[in-house]
């Protein structure tokens, strides 16, 4: 494992990420909007089966979008940069293709982790309640879990795809069911059976639940459970991403 | 052409890239001389740059063997990227970044320590000229600005073989000269191997020791710039003394041992000698004895660009371009802003 490859990557994700002040607006708008819209607007109409508040209900659910969004668009970043960029400097450099997987994979989620942080900020000016315990710093576990999950497939799809158009078409085919078949805006009870199934089978469900398990203390299933399922989630989908990754041929 | 030995940095074996149907590299082979400018010259699309890409391990070749530094590119690819340097073609550089990150990232990768390091980047950005702009975003740089840092760059970490992608392409005359004399002076202090791509006569006939003609993958003569011209046969001399008295010169100038071709046209007598320059006092002196006056005297000297039309039967430029060059030059126009 080359550390050197890894910390660089990392430090540069870092450094784009505090210096880009309109970028990380750009990207907090949509969760803005949803926590507004969905929280508190449609939220005023909705009551759960389950119990308690719908706003504290979406916002563990928003907070998965957004690293679901974002990861995937960071991991997925590579097809561009392997066409253009700097991506061809590391690849020359002698530093393993894995090294550079990871590297990625930690700056992109520190990245997400961030914004993450600050989409919570915002839910708690906007009423959201933490239910504090010892369990609650899992909720920053879970961010990176979810976030290295999807970085690895966005990396995978960017490994994979190389041309442009075909790219946002993919991307979309799997962003928007991973968001709507997953528990982050309903209860994945309000659904048929056979839809469950697949709600479960999505690894963004258990992602969500642990958040909601940390920040709420309440969850579908138990939070070691929601855990496990991210832990297993992240390793199958790294492995995929570095195998993909060290296919790729730069063009 | 010499016997490879042990002294040569890039040994390349019937190297060939398919990408589907097309054969962009169709089993070249050449090898570059420890402390070489070697030059691979030839129009865009000619399989220049995938050589480049198969030789730096960016792209497995489809068949044949090459050796970089002595070492596998198929079998020993960590050891070969410990030995070379590359600057792209196309930009390579981070522009959220300052130059100095990108020259410190770099020397990272390579694992160069902490001092070491500094002392490094200090030393390039002096020989780049960057030192007043080392921490400004590379946004905010020239297109000359950002070629030099990216040379810069490539030489960070000492590379024994240097792989330059078409240099100084897209740069205005003055940065290119200037660049010109940085590939020079490299070569001569650090004694860096250095293999460049060009479509630029100028730039191989003024930097490369050897120059390759690629053209559809193959290369199609090789040899220093001076050879590849001579074997067109030397220098045009043309003579423009009157019909009157072509007759009477031309059965003088039969006489004379050096005089390749003779040919008349107007007034003018064209000859094909060896060294023009050296041969014009002689046929003035000559004429003079015969009591010919001489009107005018032209010397043509053949560029390379008349060898490569030799070879091949076209100029390099005329060459459209393919659909991701177009893109790649866009988008480098929208990083140059």
């Amino acid at each position: 494992m080359d550390t050197n490859a890894i910390y660089v990557l990392w430090l540069r994700d870092t450094k784009r990420f505090i210096r880009a002040k309109s970028r990380i607006i750009g990207m907090l708008m949509m969760p803005i909007f949803f926590l507004l819209g969905l929280g508190l607007g449609l939220g005023s109409l909705v009551h759960l089966s389950t119990g308690g508040s719908y706003f504290d209900f979406i916002v563990p659910g928003i907070i998965g979008m957004s690293l679901l969004f974002t990861s995937i668009f960071t991991g997925s970043a590579v097809l561009w940069d392997r066409q253009f960029g700097f991506l061809k400097e590391i690849l020359v450099t002698p530093n393993s293709r894995t090294s550079i997987v990871i590297g990625r994979i930690f700056g992109g989620g520190t990245t997400a982790i961030l914004q993450s942080i600050l989409v919570v900020a915002i839910a708690l000016l906007l009423g959201f309640q933490i239910h504090i315990t010892a369990l609650t710093i899992l909720a920053l576990v879970f961010m990176a879990l979810i976030a290295a999950t999807f970085i690895g497939l966005g990396l995978t799809l960017g490994s994979l795809i190389s041309d442009f158009q075909g790219f946002q078409l993919v991307t979309s085919f799997f962003t928007m069911p991973l968001f709507f078949l997953s528990d982050s805006i309903f209860p994945a009870s309000a659904l048929p059976t056979y839809v469950q199934y697949i709600i479960y089978l999505n690894p963004l469900t258990y992602g969500v639940d642990g958040l909601r398990n940390a920040l709420l203390g309440t969850g579908t299933f138990s939070i070691w459970t929601d855990l496990l399922a991210m832990l297993i989630s992240t390793i199958i989908m790294v492995s995929i991403a570095a195998y993909a990754f060290s296919k790729t041929e730069v063009g | 052409m010499k016997e490879h030995t042990e002294t040569d940095d890039i040994k390349a074996d019937k190297l060939t890239k398919k990408f589907g149907d097309l054969v962009a590299v169709d089993g070249i082979s050449f090898h570059v001389t420890n402390g070489e400018i070697f030059g691979l010259l030839g129009p865009n699309g000619a399989g220049k740059t995938t050589t480049i890409k198969m030789l730096t391990t960016l792209l497995p070749p489809t068949s044949g063997d090459a050796t970089v530094a002595g070492y596998d590119i198929k079998k020993q690819q960590n050891d070969v990227r410990k030995s070379i340097g590359i600057v792209f073609q196309d930009p390579s550089l981070d522009d959220d970044l300052t130059g100095r990150e990108n020259l410190e990232f770099h020397a990272i990768l390579y694992k160069i320590g902490k001092e070491k390091r500094n002392e490094k980047i200090a030393e390039v950005l002096k020989l780049v000229e960057l030192e007043d702009k080392a921490n400004v975003l590379v946004k905010n740089y020239s297109g000359g600005m950002k070629r030099r840092l990216e040379i810069g760059r490539g030489l960070i970490h000492q590379p024994k073989i240097l792989f330059l992608d078409e240099p100084t392409i897209g740069l205005d005359p003055q940065t290119r000269r200037h660049i010109w004399d940085y590939i020079k002076k490299l070569n001569e202090t650090n004694k860096t191997t250095l293999i460049l791509t060009t479509h630029y006569i100028e730039e191989a006939d003024y930097l490369c020791n050897r120059v390759a003609f690629v053209d559809k993958g193959k290369i199609v003569a090789l040899d220093t710039p001076k050879a590849l011209k001579d074997k067109l046969g030397g220098d045009i001399i043309s003579l423009q003394i009157g019909k009157e008295n072509q007759e009477v010169f031309v059965k003088i100038l039969k006489d004379l041992k050096w005089v390749k071709t003779i040919s008349k046209h107007d007034d003018f007598v064209d000859l094909t000698v060896e060294e023009g320059e050296k041969k014009i006092p002689e046929l003035v002196v000559l004429a003079g004895k015969h009591n010919i006056g001489i009107v005018s005297v032209s010397l043509h000297k053949p560029s390379l660009e008349d060898v490569f039309i030799h070879y091949t039967g076209k100029t390099i430029t005329e060459e459209a371009g393919n659909p991701m060059d177009s893109m790649r030059a866009r988008h480098s126009r929208w990083n140059r802003r």
